[in-house]
């Protein structure tokens, strides 16, 4: 290793120091990059294209610095130097794409934004003029996320504490878990099939609220029961078992040691879940319909006349086929808006729960 | 990973007599609250095992209601439901021949969520890794932060941007992949027009986009949780960064990682309105990825059930069922691979 | 191939905390040296500071020198991979790597150094496993996992481990806490056998661990919680137990406080 070191060094200096590119090189090497890819992209197309430039010069720069490292630093330093390039470009890569969506529909939503927008219905309005609103959307997408959380969180914390603190070894746990892990792959539209099978074919109810919240229960559980379980595992056993010790009873140990500890993640693992099925569509298109008029019951499910509910979801599919592909159609600016406001409540809720999260690690 | 007691049962047990002992010492009244103890157990247990068995119940009734659905429909058909790449099950006379199968919704969906793991479990490795060990302190949480909020965003949203978009934008690189990856005939592109980029490989890509934030934060909370002491064990031995993340943070998280990639898996296969804005519905079995086409199992449903009849109903119905039965068998395949890899570890 | 240690005017920072101040000491080839103090003086921390294991905790820093034979440590030059390449160190709680057998673990600091060929790590192997006293009860067993052997056991092979990439120092961070009595006896005998080839530094609670197995103690002190930890006195062990220079000193070693 120290065969190139100046000669008036000691052998453990030597050793120390090692090769090193110096502190200059990465930039150096990524200028070399950028200079090379955009000399590609002139000699191969004969102009600048943006696109092809990057990726040249990404290629080019991780090459001649993985080549350079190699040779000056030996083979270690040369594998780290690029996989922490390919680190970098996988999180650039990433980020990219997803901040652009974020500002598309930032861009695109903002101005339609209004008392009017958030306070009225579409009820009257024709999909091809401007007006109108997405009161009854926002209202049908909140009882309909709350009454699928209703249903799966209590179902999902008490499954994941079965599996962690009572039979995860079992024989039915097993079962159980496989399950669980079978459930979490459960496409959305197969939820919402199972429940237009179950519940509008062969029970004969109408399309409504409650209908999707089902199919939305049934994807949130499994999300629910895994980040339960993850979050309960991570309790450690000494705990228990120092709460056993002093007498505590199994069920106050869970309650009083176990789940306040895991409280955080739990919560964290709950908030992805409605994260989730708030933003799902398909089995709301199949469930809930499209109602232009504000209706505030999601048990509205009669068998005898359909008075379903909207979602925000299903409101943005609506409003985009209504514009055909049109962007500047009233309709797809209402389902840009739609959209933005969907997110927001999305962000909010996540905001919320890690202020919870927060909050419970600091107490506990 | 951590490990459970010993054995469940034997930590009640030792609980259960630590807390005999105790009342022994403390005298008579503690032997009411001990009765007490056992009623609160058992309640409780009870509930868990309900809540563990609804999930079985729920499973079950998918099954169940889907193969009652579908017979009807299938008995119908008259062309062969596993090999019939067209969907025409409601007659256009009465009489008429029902024909309709899965053979092009299968593959379709198949290949846009195999390109869209190709592309996104690495960098989503990668992001997951970048946040946890890579980026500035200062910034790793506001990232992290970043990306969690991004997994919340609507698929709905992630299909009309990619329509949008790559509309515009795939254009050069089909043409490139054409040019250089032809041979192998997937990135073949035939048409002489230019891509219209509303094919499986652009479904794929916004699928691939679509389930990175997920994929890379479940596999980030994995790799936040190694513990220290692994990580100071190659450390110490003179490891790099990378020789670190390779031995002490990729084993521990692997099982993490395989079920986070599951999760995308799931939401791939059964991703719905993404897909169905992007293709063009051709019922036909394509394996020129860039050009466009190509129709998936949730797709078809959610385009087919607004004007489906009787037996369409029950035809779409049958083809959920097997996304369903697919979905499982991935499922168990992913469960056996995390399961040998923890007997190894 | 052991070499000295020279530590001058060292500040210790976990962010703006000053946890440790002002530490200057010389640290013999082929001696072992014992850090004690009470819980909190900064002795383990002082270790961490001697293979740069300190600064893998986020904000920690470090002001000061650290010499090995005469090159610092902290130089810009210097590479802390390299340092921790050539100063072996064993934890407090046993850690070896949960997904390895006991053979990959031994050897998993030299496949770092690149693939080599199987006969030569059989040998490598055997030697730090006999060096570590493990090898007549693993011999059989070397495809196991580390994880699957006792606690003693598993801290020996960390032992292994870390002298099978022959380190020039070895660092040893209150090994034996964890560990039955049985198992910190059999720890205590390997030390002395590892002290005429390596330069061997330990923390300890312990201090008739630190009479047992030490040339040379260093006692640590703070004045108050939430104040720095110095280096009170640094002496030949024998002396810090007998007859030692600072009353402080006295009054720990003999247990009126700490």
């Amino acid at each position: 290793m120290a065969t190139l070191t100046s000669p008036d060094l000691t052998p453990v200096a030597a050793a120390l120091r090692g090769q090193k590119l110096p502190r200059w090189a990465p930039a150096a090497l990524a200028a070399l990059g950028v200079v090379l890819g955009i000399g590609a992209s002139y000699g191969l197309y004969g102009e600048l294209r943006t696109a092809n430039a990057v990726v040249l010069s990404a290629v080019l720069y991780s090459a001649v610095q993985t080549a350079a490292s190699f040779a000056v630093e030996g083979r270690r330093q040369a594998v780290d130097r690029l996989f922490t390039t390919f680190v970098y470009t996988a999180f650039l890569l990433a980020a990219l794409p997803l901040v652009l969506i974020l500002w598309y529909t930032i861009q695109r939503g903002y101005h339609v934004i209004s008392g009017t927008f958030l306070g009225s219905s579409m009820f009257l309005v024709n999909p091809d003029n401007a007006g109108g609103g997405i009161y009854h959307a926002i209202a049908g997408t909140l009882q309909q996320t709350l009454l699928s959380a209703l249903v799966a969180v209590p179902l999902g914390v008490l499954t994941a504490l079965y599996l962690v603190e009572y039979g995860g070894r079992t024989r039915f746990g097993r079962l159980v878990s496989f399950f669980v892990d079978v459930m979490t792959g459960v496409p959305s539209i197969v939820a919402g099939i199972f429940v237009y099978a179950a519940w509008l074919i062969a029970l004969g109810f109408q399309k409504s609220g409650l209908a999707g919240a089902l199919a939305l229960a049934i994807l949130m559980l499994p999300i629910v029961v895994r980040a339960t379980e993850e979050m309960l595992k991570l309790v450690p056993a000494d705990l228990r078992e120092a709460s056993y010790a002093l007498g505590v009873p199994k069920w106050r140990t869970i309650l009083k040691v176990v789940l306040p500890t895991a409280l955080p993640g739990i919560v964290t693992g709950v908030m992805l879940g409605v994260a989730r099925v708030m933003g799902e569509t398909a089995p709301l298109i199949l469930l809930v319909g499209t109602n232009p008029k504000i209706n505030l019951n999601p048990f509205s499910f009669s068998q005898v006349s359909a008075n379903p509910q909207t979602a925000l979801p299903t409101y943005i599919w609506d409003s985009f086929q209504q514009a055909a592909g049109n962007p500047t159609h009233p309709a797809a600016q209402r389902a840009w808006g739609a959209a933005l406001v969907l997110i927001a409540l999305i962000m909010l809720l996540n905001l919320v729960a890690r202020t919870i999260a927060r909050f419970a690690r600091a107490r506990g | 990973m951590t490990e459970n007691p010993p054995s469940p049962g034997a930590t009640i047990g030792a609980a259960g007599s630590a807390h005999v002992g105790a009342s022994t010492l403390s005298g008579g009244p503690s032997l009411i609250s001990g009765a007490s103890v056992r009623r609160g157990d058992r309640v409780f247990r009870g509930l868990s095992v309900a809540a563990s068995a609804s999930v079985l119940a729920i499973m079950a009734a998918i099954a169940a209601f889907l193969v009652s659905e579908a017979i009807p429909a299938l008995a119908k058909n008259d062309a062969n439901f596993l090999t019939e790449t067209k969907w025409f099950p409601d007659p256009s006379t009465p009489g008429g021949p029902v024909i309709f199968g899965i053979a092009s919704l299968a593959i379709d969906t198949l290949v846009s969520s195999l390109v869209a793991m190709a592309v996104a479990v690495p960098v989503a490795i990668g992001i997951a890794l970048f946040t946890a060990y890579y980026a500035p302190r200062r910034l790793a949480r506001p990232l992290a932060y970043l990306v969690d909020l991004l997994a919340a965003v609507p698929s709905i949203v992630y299909g009309l941007w990619g329509f949008f978009f790559f509309k515009n934008h795939l254009g050069g690189l089909v043409l490139w992949l054409d040019r250089w990856f032809g041979w192998t005939g997937l990135f073949h592109y035939r048409p002489s027009a230019l891509p219209g980029n509303q094919s499986l490989f652009t479904a794929g890509l916004v699928l691939a986009i679509m389930i990175l934030p997920i994929i890379s934060a479940i596999s980030r909370e994995v790799f936040v949780q190694v513990p220290r002491q692994n990580i100071e064990a190659a450390l110490a031995l003179g490891a790099t960064r990378w020789e670190m993340v390779r031995i002490s943070v990729l084993p521990f998280g692997r099982a993490g990682v395989t079920s986070a990639s599951i999760l995308g898996l799931g939401r791939a296969l059964g991703e719905t309105l993404a897909v169905a804005l992007i293709l063009t519905q051709v019922y036909d079995i394509n394996l020129h990825i860039t050009e466009n086409g190509g129709i998936t199992f949730a797709s078809n449903i959610a385009l087919k059930i607004g004007e489906a009849e009787n037996t369409g109903t029950g035809a779409l119905i049958a083809s959920g069922l097997v996304l369903f039965v697919i979905t499982l068998a991935v499922n168990s395949v992913a469960q056996l691979l995390i399961r040998r890899s923890n007997v190894e570890a | 191939m052991a070499k000295s240690i020279d530590v001058s005017d060292l500040n210790i920072y976990y962010g703006s905390f000053l946890a440790v101040e002002g530490v200057s000491m010389f640290i013999e080839p082929k001696s072992v040296t014992a850090f004690i103090g009470p819980s909190g003086c900064g002795k383990s921390t002082v270790l961490r500071t001697l293979n740069r294991m300190h600064e893998v905790i986020p904000g920690a820093r470090v002001q000061g020198k650290v010499l090995l034979d005469g090159e610092d440590i902290y130089g810009s030059a210097v590479d802390p991979v390299n340092v921790r390449r050539t100063i072996g160190m064993v934890f407090q709680r046993p850690n070896p790597f949960p997904t390895m057998s006991i053979y990959d673990n031994v050897v998993a600091g030299l496949r770092l150094a690149g693939r080599q060929p199987r006969a030569k790590l059989d040998a490598i192997v055997e030697k730090a496993l006999r060096g570590a006293n493990l090898w007549n009860e693993v011999k059989d067993r070397l495809k196991k996992p580390g994880a699957s052997l006792s606690g003693g056991q598993q801290q020996r092979l960390c032992i292994a481990r870390a002298i099978a990439v022959e380190p020039q120092v070895l660092l040893m961070d209150e090994p034996c806490s964890a560990l039955d009595p049985i198992s910190t006896l059999a720890i205590e005998d390997l030390i002395q056998d590892l002290k005429g080839k390596y330069t061997i530094v330990i923390v300890t609670h312990n201090m008739q661990q630190a009479a047992r197995v030490s040339d040379r103690t260093g006692f640590f002190n703070l004045s108050a919680v939430g104040k720095p930890g110095r280096l009170v006195e640094m002496d030949d062990t024998q002396r810090i137990f007998s007859n030692p220079t600072d009353k402080r000193t006295e009054d720990y070693i003999t247990g009126r406080f700490g």
